[in-house]
Order: C-alpha cells, then structure tokens, then sequence
C-alpha cells in the first residue's frame, strides 16, 4: 500500500543531501550502533565512575554495580521514549526493568542519528520507528558478550547459559549478575552480527512496564531547562518587535538600567535583551525599556484579509500533489455534486514549559543545555552564527515540558536568540533565555492558517466518482533544511498529507495547493498537515454519507475495501463505541472519523451531548489504533488520550488571530486550552493486535477528533461546520 | 529583608518585596519543582500552598506569604501528599511532566478538605490547571485512587 509508507521514507536523509557535506559533520547511519568508535561519546570520566565499565556500543553501559544504562538519542517530551526505547534494549537484554536507567545521548549525529532522517532529531512519531532494531541489536550485542564472558568463566558452553531478568545462569548451579560479569565481557570481542529474538520470545515488549521518567517527575526532581542554575549565570528576556516584520530602531534602556540587578541590554537581530541577576529583574529591566520600532515592512493584515486573499488565491488552479483519472470530465457526469470551503485559524503549540535556552560562550566553545529536538540541526545553526564547528557545539538535551512541534523548530530559532545574547555580551558566563508566557504566544512559528476548497461527485447510487480538493496556505518547509527533501515539484508534503494520499476509492482524484507566503513563522504542530486535511476529508466524506443516505460507517468500509489497516481501526471503534446500535437519543449525536498519519491507523468516534442554552460536551471517546508491534500499550494508552485532549481542545477553543497585524491573543485568558471540565468523562483506547513494525504514537491521536466532533454535532443537530474552531454554541 | 517560611524553614531573603513568590522560590532560594507557566494565575503550574490553602505563587507578592507557612512540592510529606504521589506514580499520570507539580498540589489541597470528592468536585478543583499534554484522565483516576487509599 503505498500511501502507508509515504512520510518516514520521505523525510529519510533530509540532511545528508541538503545540509551534509559541507558542513563537516559525518551523518552516517550506523544500523546497530555496535562500532568501536574512539569518538563514541558520552562516556563520562570523571574519577567517581568505575573503570571497569562494560559499554558495547553507544547505547548500552552495564556497570559492577548491576545497573544497566540505556543511552536514548531522542528528546524525551512527554510521548515516553525514555520507556519505549529502554525497553527494546531490555528486552533483547534480558535485563530486569528494575535495573535499567536511562541518560539523554549527547549531540552526535554519527552515533545517534534519527536513521529516518541521517541527522540527530526527534519528530514524525518516528523515535520507535526507526529505532526499533537498532535499539534490540545493541541490546542483542551485549547480551551475546555477557554470555560469552559467562561461557568463559564457566568453562561451558555459550548455547547453555541462560539468560534472565538481569541474571545469567548455568544448569549447573553456576550464576551470575550482569554487573558481576561486565568487566569480563568488556574483554570481549564485539561480535559483527547478533540474531534479535522471535517476536513471540518477547517477555518485556507488549507489556506494561512503569515510565522510567514517572519518578523523577512526580518528586520534582525532573531537571527542565527553566530549572538550570549554573555558577554565575545570568537570566535574560527578549523585548520582541509588536509587529512580524518589524525592526528596532533604537531603544532608551536608561530607566532599565538603573534597576539594581539589570546588568546589561543588547541589542540583537530580535529584538532587546535584557540580562539580569534573575527572572524578575530581567523583566523589570525589560517592561521600563522604551524602544522604536521601524515598521515599513511590517505586516499590518488582519486573519480575515489573509483568508480573503487565499480564497481569491483559489480561484486559480494550484500545484499539482496528485491527480488521478479524469476529475473534470467525471464531474460532467456526475448525478450530484457537493462542494465546500473550510477554513483553519494559525495555532500555537502553547508548551507548558514557554520556549527557553541556557548558552554559555567561551572561546572554541559552545555549551546548551535545553530541550533539544533537532541537535543536528541546532548544530549546525549555532555553527553558523558563531564561526565554529558543529562539533565545538556541545548540547545537553533536558527534559522538555511540551513541545508538540515546536522545539523542533526548523530554524533554531530561540535557540539562535540565546546564543546571539551570548555572542553580542562576549562574556564566558552562562545565560539563560526565558520566554514568557506572552513572549511564546507571540513568537509566531504557528500551524499555518489554511483555506481549503473541496468537491466531490456522486454517481447516482450516491457513492463519490469524482473529488477535487484546493489546498491554500504557507509552506512550513520552503526554505528550511527539510525543503528539498519534502516540497518536490512544488508541493510541500506536508501541506497535502492526509489529502493527496486519500485512502478513500474515487477513480477521479485531483488535490491541488498554493503555497503563498507571509512574514508570520509558521512551524508544524502535533501531526502537522493532518491537522486541516483530516478535518476537511473526514467531515466532507460524512456530508457525503448522509446525502447519500448511508451510514457514515458502511460508506466509509465500501470505500476502504483496499486499505485493511483504516478498515480495521474503523471496524474496532464502531464495534467498541457500540455504533450499531440504537441511536444515543435525543440531544445526543455520535460521529466517528478514521485517519493515518506517520504510518499509525487511528479511528475514534465520538459521542456528544446537546445542553439547553445549546452548548455541548463531549461525554465519550472511542478510540482505536494500529501502530504494529505495541511496544508498551500504556504509553501508547496515554498517547491516545493525550493527542485526542490536544487536538480536541484546538477544535473547542485553539485560534490564533492577527488584527492589524498583532497577534490579538497573549496568554492562556485568551487562548484558553482544554481544562479538565473540558475532557470527556470517558476515554477508551483499544489497540489493535499486529504484528508489523511499530510505528509512532506522539501524533496520531491528535487529528481525529475534530472530524470526529463534528459528525457527531451534524449527526445530533443536522448542521455541519467548516471551520475551526467550533462555536461555542450550535 | 523579607523571612520566608518555606517547607518549615526560615529563609530571610534581600529582595524586593513586590517579587513574585513564585521567583523568590526558583531564583532566590533555588527550589525549582515549582513552574513557571503563565504569570498571571491561568495555568495552576505555580501552585504552592500557603497556611494550607492552594494558592498561585506567580501573583502572590513575597510579602503577602511572609509570617506565613509555604509549602512547596519539595516539601509535602502528609500522609494525603504521600497517597496522591503513589497514585500518580501507579497510575503513570505524567507526560512532560512540567505540570505536575502544580497538579499534585491542587489534588493534595482537594483533598484535605474533601475526603471523598465527586467527579463534579474534582473537576472543578481541578479547573484552574492547564495540562497540555492532556493527562486529565489519569489525574482524575489518580486522585480517586488516592481518596480510596486514604478512606
């Protein structure tokens, strides 16, 4: 099937051809991470640590004292990965998940790349993904050395050890620890090539195992950016300009100044900093500076401008994503034809933990400490801007509260801004950047604003022949490192995701895009073009549905018959949500949507209830999923939930609106997001058994609950809705 | 200077009595499991409790918690504070994490005054904290499985 392998493959090795050469990093893929490497990284030789460390490969360390190490390449944010890729390590391992400890790899794209990509990153649901046999090999690599250590010893067979839960044994009577043995499989050789273990061998994958970030995490002791505290470090905030586009042109920082704590202001390419002793002096010295700003290139247009620009825009034919049989001929045909327009508001990410960065500046040297998404790439930025090398870049990936996107940011951007304090200060000492929360609302680097035009014709049964789907909005690769491996002939997959890979049968298929482009940053956001796309296709084919007088679960299964994997999670939620049943009664409505994104199946139905004063809630939740192997059900339990609430509360209440060209929105009072209240009473997930290859869960829970929603208010008022957010009341 | 009582000990401190409590926290005294979110009393990631009650430390000035008992989530140890982090521990409730803190706090304060709160009464006490990772379900159950504990 081949629009259920699209994005992976598509963003594999991004770098390597737009950024790699020359920039002087190797962005090698190393399959099992089992090289000999002299620059394997993060080993950490400070006196206290025991010599007799047994460390096979990049990702493994087993120390005397029995613990076991996990090294993980990707940003934990919340979606597990710590769990998840430990526990791939442990289970090829043998190990007891009691004794395995997990530690952020450090910066190094020859020994930690993302294999989807050739470059150090996380995102794209991909960190499971891609990882999956590279984790079990270096698992399956220092188990296969202990065992041979322990043959040694015992002077028996390797075939005859046995291996379990951090134990390794001898029908003999002979036993040891992992610990007791790794200073003796140091010793040996690092075999070339490791058999991993038949699925049905698996003890640790497929159950749920406790997060080994919970913890840390529940004591307070989970150390985030915001949380840094290094020896004379300094804490700075950034005046930004009001407008996008818009430049200082000078700034009267005498009355900031005179704070006691306000070291220094600086000017820097966005905007002022101001940098102080603390968080509260900084934004002291930051609320008394009096700054011009030049704004003759300032985007001054509201949202209804941009959308009224993007409908004249779509008047005219766009790029071609993909055009299959005869669309214009079909609709000639046609017994009925349905046409829409749908309309998406900018959206930010709105982190927990606002956008920040600590830098510390010395000569030959660049030190980060933050919630890194993108290493590779941040690498190289910094680079750039500091005349050094990729390598002179040391980060410190942290815990990250959040980030849905938005730490991945393409262009480094408040990454850049700390390090540019640093460079214009030329001081060694550390400073920590810190964003507000009205700093991060405004920063820009929303999901686009998108206009879209869809139309579809029905033959006289009812079932569509013909569908023409017109996508206007900013491209969020164009110029980026990601730009020539993702926007081919024009058209930026992420744009059309969801849209020019429709899983629907119609013969007669064309998605066209513009792409126009506006001084707002615009970024991805939890499951990227999915966001619009799947609202668009998955409410538009219900509207068909019900012109065609057809349970909107039956037309969608005559129309799947090719895609077993959509019809499978359509077939487990209708079952679960009970959608055969009696209808749910008077003022309530049940809708249901079914998409893929990052090559994990996702359908949810959703069940509504009507109040008097026409508002509604969302009672329930039926959610079903295929990601393949289920790596540990319950964090992908949680991701589901989790997803949903994030791309529920974007349909409730999520919209980011410029008038006159400020952003109108600033904090949560005005931006308000899902609060508990909000979240239904009841959320199921049901996961179906596979045995494929996993794939990701961070995002793909996001996009279907809106489509969801809104049949489900269609199907209890009669009225649909083609933009978000949805009113308050219907 | 200003005397804070923080987690039953004193800590007199030379800042401007106008400091938010929560900075005071974080930049003065270096206790960072409080969070910054918002700023202005929207998100609940900055909870703390004053005197036992669940208040916002990011608009509450240092001198409006002087004289006055803060605990902060360093601090708890009750047998309520105990319950409500093994629930959340055996439950998993945490995603990023960045929330929790001010999370637990307000469950904690729900609880030492509600025993046995309804969902109704739970959701409500709960409203005033922002978890974007939506781990809403679990901190639900979560606090129900801590009331049970404690029953």
């Amino acid at each position: 099937m081949k629009t259920e392998t699209k994005f992976n493959i598509s963003r594999r090795h991004f770098l390597v051809s737009t950024l790699g050469a020359g920039a002087g990093l190797t962005l090698g893929v190393y399959l099992s991470g089992c090289s000999n490497d002299k620059d394997k990284a993060p080993l950490n030789t400070s006196s206290h640590q025991p010599q007799t460390l047994f460390e096979p490969n990049a990702f493994v360390r087993i120390r005397p004292d029995n613990s076991v190490t996990v090294v993980i390449k990707h940003l934990e944010m919340g979606q597990g990965t710590y769990t998840g890729l430990a526990t791939l390590v442990a289970e090829e391992l043998d190990a007891a998940w009691d004794q395995i400890k997990v530690e952020s790899a450090p910066a190094n794209a020859k020994l930690y790349s993302n294999l989807f990509w050739g470059a150090q990153g996380t995102g794209g649901s991909s960190a499971i993904a891609n990882s999956y046999m590279q984790m079990r090999q270096a698992g399956a690599t220092a188990r296969a050395m202990l065992v041979a250590a322990a043959a040694k010893r015992w002077n028996v067979k390797p075939a005859e050890v046995h291996v379990s839960a951090g134990k390794l044994s001898h029908a003999s009577g002979k036993s040891a620890s992992f610990g007791e043995l790794a200073e003796a499989a140091a010793k040996e050789p690092i075999p070339a090539e490791v058999p991993v273990k038949d699925p049905k061998d698996f003890h640790l994958i497929g159950q749920t195992l406790p997060r080994k970030d919970t913890p840390d995490k529940v004591h307070a002791k989970a150390i985030y950016t915001q949380d840094i505290k290094l020896p004379a470090m300094l804490t700075a905030l950034v005046l930004h300009p009001p407008r996008f586009g818009a430049r200082l042109q000078s700034v009267d920082d005498s009355e900031a100044k005179k704070i006691p704590g306000v070291q220094h202001v600086v000017m820097i390419p966005t905007g002022v900093a101001v940098v102080a002793t603390d968080f509260w002096t900084a934004k002291r010295g930051r609320d008394a500076l009096k700054p011009q700003w030049d704004e003759s290139q300032a985007l001054r247009k509201s949202s209804e401008q941009i959308r009224e620009d993007y409908r004249q825009l779509a008047e005219k034919p766009g790029t071609v994503a993909v055009n299959n049989g005869d669309t214009t001929a079909t609709f000639k045909h046609a017994a009925k034809t349905i046409s829409a327009e749908y309309d998406f508001p900018f959206l930010a990410h709105a982190t927990m933990e606002p956008m920040n960065c600590v830098v510390q500046l010395q000569p030959n040297q660049c030190e980060l400490w933050y919630g890194a998404q993108i290493q590779t790439m941040d690498q190289m930025a910094l680079a750039k801007l500091l005349n050094l090398t990729p390598e002179q870049i040391k980060i410190n990936t942290l815990y990250a509260g959040g980030s849905f996107g938005r730490r991945a940011n393409p262009q480094s951007d408040y990454v850049l801004e700390a390090a540019n304090i640093a460079k214009a200060l030329n001081l060694n000492t550390p400073i920590k950047l810190l964003w507000t929360r009205e700093d991060d609302m405004r920063a820009g680097f929303y999901r686009p604003l998108y206009y879209h035009q869809i139309k579809a014709g029905l033959d006289k049964t009812g079932m569509p022949v013909a569908w023409q789907h017109r996508i206007v909005g900013q491209s969020i690769l164009a110029g980026t490192g990601f730009e020539s491996a993702m926007v081919k002939n024009g058209v930026d997959a992420t744009s059309v995701e969801g849209a020019s890979n429709l899983p629907y049968h119609i013969a007669n298929l064309h998605v066209d895009l513009h792409s126009p482009t506006l001084p707002v940053p615009v970024q991805w956001w939890r499951s990227v073009g999915s966001t619009h796309n799947a609202y668009v296709v998955e409410t538009f084919i219900d509207q068909l549905a019900s012109t065609a007088k057809q349970d909107p679960v039956a037309y969608r299964r005559a129309l799947l018959k090719d895609h077993p994997r959509h019809l499978a999670v359509l077939n487990l939620a209708a079952e679960k949500a009970g959608w055969d049943n009696k209808p749910l009664g008077k003022d309530r409505g049940r809708g249901i949507a079914v998409h893929e994104s990052f090559n994990t199946f996702v359908a949810q139905v959703a069940e509504v209830t009507l109040h008097a004063d026409k508002t509604f809630s969302v009672d329930r939740v039926v959610i079903a999923v295929d990601c393949g192997v289920a790596v540990n059900p319950d964090v992908i339990r949680a991701q589901m939930e989790g997803g949903m609430g994030y791309g529920l509360s974007a349909a409730l209440s999520g919209k980011i609106s410029l008038r006159d060209g400020q952003v109108e929105q600033s904090n949560f009072h005005d931006y308000p997001v899902l609060r508990m209240p909000q979240m239904p009473t009841s959320v199921e997930v049901y996961i179906v058994p596979s045995a494929e290859p996993p794939t990701g869960v961070g995002e793909p829970g996001t996009p279907v609950i809106a489509p969801a929603l809104a049949n489900a208010i269609a199907n209890a008022t009669g009225k649909r809705y083609y933009a978000l957010p949805l009113p308050t009341a219907v | 200077m200003i005397t804070l009582t923080i987690n039953g000990t004193a800590h007199p401190l030379d800042i401007d009595p106008a400091t938010p409590l929560l900075w005071a926290l974080r930049d003065t005294v270096g206790l960072t499991g409080t969070k910054f979110g918002c700023g202005i009393a929207q998100c609940g990631a900055c909870t703390v409790h004053l005197d036992g009650n669940a208040i916002r430390s990011c608009i509450t000035p240092v001198s409006a918690a002087q004289g006055k008992a803060i605990t902060t989530i360093e601090g708890v140890n009750t047998p309520v504070a105990q319950a409500v982090q093994i629930a959340w521990t055996q439950l998993d409730v945490v995603q990023c994490g960045y929330c929790q803190s001010g999370q637990m706090m307000s469950a904690i304060d729900l609880l030492n005054k509600n025993k046995q709160p309804s969902d109704d009464q739970i959701d409500t006490a709960m409203a005033g904290n922002i978890c974007r990772c939506n781990t809403y379900v679990r901190i639900r159950a979560a606090i129900k499985a801590a009331a049970r504990a404690l029953a």
